[in-house]
């Protein structure tokens, strides 16, 4: 039961990533705008790569131990 | 520029560091302490996907087209968060029956199909070289670049046995041949190697980070400096938006190459070789599943900095950008900078050659030239002779062949295309493998024609789409095969094909080639029958997970000798591997020796999946059959064999359920048998307690009555005195009969409950009257605190609580010095309830036997010093006050005096008092 529920966590977060990385969310950081210095799209999807690596890593070590 | 022999010194220096990294992990692992059995170093080796593509030509694809280098990364991010699901799955299906490549893998999965193993192995050699071109065309390049004195054009390639970069493939397949064959494992795990490979994982990440760090901070004042002259260039600032310029942003191929880099970072052969032959442990998954993305995440974020710093720095045009990473450093005077980035490039670039190499030459050899040899008088079943010799010579020449056709793609096809280009064309034939491998796992129904019938529709609509463009391109196919299509037929163009427009060209042979394979992998299956084999293997494929060791369906039926199974291993793994073995699986079976083995199913399986690791599993099957007389499965057989199993594990486990249960009734039964005797223990105590209670007055009875009945002259004062003894003793008596009655009338719910709302304060004052008379003669004093005025009523029987409160305050009296004993009473008026208090000066009752002091004719302290009394008074006042919903308790010390307090709720719910009334009647 609380490994099918890790099993299903990872596929909503795999769900999520992919929406987050495709059409038509992408289009959300097509902005003439900068944070820090660094234009919003690079940075946008930076920061959605590291966002999912910290997900990730936050279910793969602490999720029911 | 700097000096070919420095260059030269320095990379041969390098690989020897490697070859001493890869001996240190040999040698520890065959110690017996793994220096790769660790999840780090699993996602570093991982990291092999970062070829001299991620190095060189991410930096070329995002000066070219901003962050279009990202989806190929973005791929494995997402695949790796299903790698616990799948991933884990594959690792343990190909532990299970030792399976040591793709191609073995799908040829395993479907029947042990040698056919299906051999048409896999082609499309990976065919598929896979490009990609090994694009790693001696980064190399040979870089070094050109290293070389050659800034702006001057590059030299000419020379001619076949000129060419530099045919010694850099000689050199990397004798490397590779140093690593990866020397000796023969039948599980295909090279420690030595993946410790290399995580070292060079290290050294191109450093490296990168370097230049990266260098171009950004050194030849810029940082990222803002950087981003704010990009974004002040009208050709440059396109590439940092979704939109480049006018052009619309391709979101199909977008999505195309995130699920192209999905596929290929579990299906590329050197990422299977890493992610599943050479796992360790699978639990490493768990972090290495995020510790890759990461080590991505970070070789990525100099790229468009480094990218736009080169654009700004050389102008658009005049530096290809594909080496901007080499060039930015020498243009700046920075040449041990430069060198040190070549040597991670070429880190990325061996460990890549390193790993593919080995990966296709098991294919190679197990897949494709075995079945043949094996087919022939020399090596046939009737042969004999150690043959692990000739399995290494020919992955030995396997990784040859393979790097000169690399070096031959490279000559052909090599010059007309970026870094990146070449490497979607190999992405693209490794996707194919997806949906044999998935369906595989997941879909029992999926059977080898399938399988064979999705493999080569796609791999031919990937030849005719994706590898014929690419030759055309080079020049070296007419060019009117694209412009015009086959045979002049505008529908067959390879990059329109039946008139589909719209994708770019890699997007366009995706979609084709994928829906092509899945549909026909699907709708063959759907429509065909399997054989017993195929549908053995699906069982076994897709429920692994569902099946441990001792409940394993066997899927063979015949007769075998120990001894030709014994010589068959001793062939292609050698003798002291096969003693090793073989007393291996006696000690599993509890047995002395070796040649009391019997020779039955389990040991035909156990030989065939120790050969499969050594030669294929098609190789193996063919090899047993061969030493064994077998009967035939029919899918009957298999079902029948499956349900014996199945039968088998439900046995066991409906076994085990029973015994647990049985476990679990036993301690109950116990803690019951505690409990009845500790009742038991109790209603013999109280059985004595009652008899002796009676016996007391009884006595004291008799013996009066006794002396008035003998003694005739007794005058009457005399008389007088004895009779009012005996009635008070009479008395006593019927109090204990009463009580005795009273308690057990109110533990079986027939004591008689009169409710009426009653105020407590006048309780407990008319009890106080009552008894103050009793006080006074002993000399105590008894007062009551916490008076109030006005006290709202409670639902309850006054005679009974009267009856507590008598109890406290008696109880109290008996226990308090005589004389100075002081009893205090205190009432505490709250929403929820009344609480009331009895407080004494006496001893005090030790905490261990409060709670006793409830229970029937337990009285605190000790036996001689016991006061007077029944024993069953508190128990009876704790069962009334719980009648009504409340609780009593005791708090005391020992030579601090003891409070009796009790509780009385205002059951203010309507609902409730119902239910108190209900319960009492």
């Amino acid at each position: 039961m609380l490994r099918g529920m890790t099993s299903a966590r990872l596929v909503a977060l795999f769900l999520l990533g992919g929406a987050l990385l495709n059409f038509p969310l992408l289009a959300l950081w097509d902005k003439d705008l900068t944070i820090f210095g660094v234009p919003l799209f690079p940075a946008a999807l930076f920061i959605i790569w590291a966002g999912l690596i910290a997900s990730l890593a936050w279910l793969m070590e602490y999720d029911e131990h | 520029m700097i000096s070919s022999s420095l260059v030269i010194a320095v990379s041969f220096l390098y690989l020897l560091v490697l070859f001493a990294v890869a001996w240190f992990g040999d040698k520890r692992a065959a110690e017996g302490r793994s220096i790769i059995a660790s999840p780090w170093v699993y996602a570093l080796s991982m990291a092999v996907y970062c070829t001299a593509w991620t190095y060189f030509g991410s930096v070329g694809r995002a000066a070219n087209t901003g962050l279009w280098f990202l989806p190929i990364y973005l791929g494995p991010m997402l695949a790796m968060i299903l790698a616990w699901i799948v991933l884990r799955k594959m690792i343990r299906i190909a532990k299970t029956y030792r399976i040591t490549s793709i191609a073995d893998f799908i040829a395993s999965r479907y029947g042990k199909s040698r056919s299906l193993a051999s048409l896999v192995t082609l499309i990976t050699i065919v598929g896979i070289l490009p990609y090994i071109a694009l790693q001696l065309k980064a190399i040979s390049s870089g070094y050109a670049m290293l070389t050659t004195p800034l702006g001057e054009p590059r030299q000419e390639i020379g001619l076949w046995l000129g060419d530099s970069t045919l010694y850099i493939a000689l050199a990397l397949a004798g490397f590779t041949i140093i690593f990866g064959t020397r000796h023969l494992d039948s599980t295909e795990r090279h420690e030595g190697m993946v410790a290399a490979i995580a070292f060079e994982s290290i050294v191109k990440l450093v490296a990168f980070l370097a230049v990266g760090l260098f171009v950004v901070y050194g030849v810029f004042n940082g990222m803002g400096d950087l981003f704010a002259q990009a974004l002040a260039n009208d050709q440059l600032k396109p590439l940092l938006m979704l939109g480049q310029g006018t052009q619309e942003f391709a979101y199909p191929q977008w999505f195309a190459l995130i699920i192209l880099a999905m596929l290929s970072v579990i299906f590329l052969p050197r990422q299977f070789q890493v992610m599943v032959v050479e796992n360790v442990d699978e639990r490493h998954l768990k972090r290495a599943s995020w510790v890759f993305p990461l080590y991505l995440l970070l070789i990525n974020i100099f790229v468009l900095p480094i990218a736009l710093g080169g654009l700004l720095f050389f102008g658009q045009g005049a530096a290809d950008p594909d080496y901007f990473v080499l060039s930015l450093p020498l243009a700046h005077g920075y040449e041990w900078l430069a060198l040190f980035v070549f040597v991670g490039g070429l880190s990325a670039a061996t460990g890549m050659v390193i790993v593919e190499a080995i990966a296709v030459s098991t294919m190679v050899c197990n897949d494709l030239v075995m079945p043949f040899l094996l087919r022939t008088e020399r090596f046939g079943s009737r042969a004999s002779g150690d043959l692990t010799g000739l399995l290494l010579m020919i992955r030995r020449v396997a990784i040859l062949g393979i790097l000169l056709l690399g070096y031959l793609y490279f000559r052909v096809a090599g010059e007309a295309y970026a870094l990146v280009s070449i490497g979607l064309i190999s992405f693209a034939a490794v996707a194919q493998f997806a949906p044999a491998m998935l369906g595989g796992m997941y879909w029992k129904v999926g059977n080898r024609q399938g399988a064979l019938a999705g493999l080569l529709l796609g791999f031919a609509l990937w030849i005719y789409t994706l590898l014929l463009p690419s030759l055309v391109k080079s020049g070296w196919l007419d060019a009117g095969l694209v412009t015009d299509g086959l045979l002049g037929l505008a529908w067959l163009k390879p990059e329109q094909l039946f008139g589909l427009q719209g994708l770019d060209n890699l997007t366009h042979a995706l979609f084709w080639s994928l829906f092509a394979n899945i549909s026909a992998y699907v709708l063959v299956s759907l429509w065909t029958r399997p054989e017993a084999r195929e549908a053995s293997q699906a069982l076994l494929f897709v429920d692994v997970f569902e099946r441990t060791a001792s409940t394993h369906p066997v899927f063979w039926q015949g007769r075998a000798k120990l001894s030709d199974l014994r010589n068959l291993t001793e062939r292609f793994l050698g003798v002291d591997k096969a003693e090793r073995l073989f007393t291996e699986y006696a000690r599993r079976l509890g047995l002395a020796q070796t040649k009391d083995i019997p020779a039955n199913a389990q040991l035909v399986q156990y030989v065939e999946t120790q050969l499969a690791g050594a030669i294929g599993t098609g190789s193996a099957r063919m090899m047993v059959a061969s030493v064994v007389e077998e009967e035939q499965l029919d899918l009957d057989d298999v079902m029948r064999i499956l349900e014996e199993a199945s039968q088998l594990r439900a046995y066991s486990k409906a076994l085990e359920e029973k015994s647990l249960s049985l476990e679990k009734a036993t301690s109950e039964l116990r803690a019951a048998n505690e409990q009845l005797k500790s009742l038991d223990k109790l209603k013999d105590d109280f059985m004595s307690s009652v008899t002796h209670e009676l016996r007391t007055p009884l006595t004291s009875i008799r013996a009066f009555t006794e002396m008035m009945l003998d003694d005739d002259e007794m005058d009457l004062e005399q008389r007088r005195q004895f009779l009012e003894i005996v009635v008070g003793e009479a008395e006593r008596l019927g109090r204990l009969v009463n009580q005795v009655l009273d308690m057990a009338k109110i533990e079986a719910g027939h004591a008689e409950w009169h409710n009426s709302d009653v105020d407590i304060q006048s309780v407990v004052k008319q009890a106080i009257n009552s008894i103050s008379g009793m006080y006074l003669e002993n000399g105590l004093s008894l007062n009551l605190h916490g008076e109030h005025e006005e006290i709202a009523p409670i639902r309850a029987d006054p005679d009974r609580l009267m009856q507590v409160m008598l109890n406290l305050l008696s109880n109290a009296a008996k226990f308090v010095p005589h004389p100075g004993g002081i009893v205090d009473v205190y009432i505490t008026d709250t929403t929820e309830g009344v609480t009331v208090g009895v407080q004494d000066n006496g001893k005090g009752i030790a905490s261990n036997e409060q709670e006793q002091v409830f229970e029937k004719f337990r009285q605190a302290g000790e036996f001689s010093d016991r006061p007077q009394g029944t024993g069953l008074g508190l128990p009876i006042s704790r069962q009334i006050v719980e009648h009504f919903g409340g609780r009593m308790w005791l708090e005391s010390e020992l030579g601090a005096g003891a409070r009796f307090s009790f509780f009385l709720p205002r059951l203010k719910d309507a609902q409730q008092l119902e239910r108190t009334e209900e319960e009492s009647a």
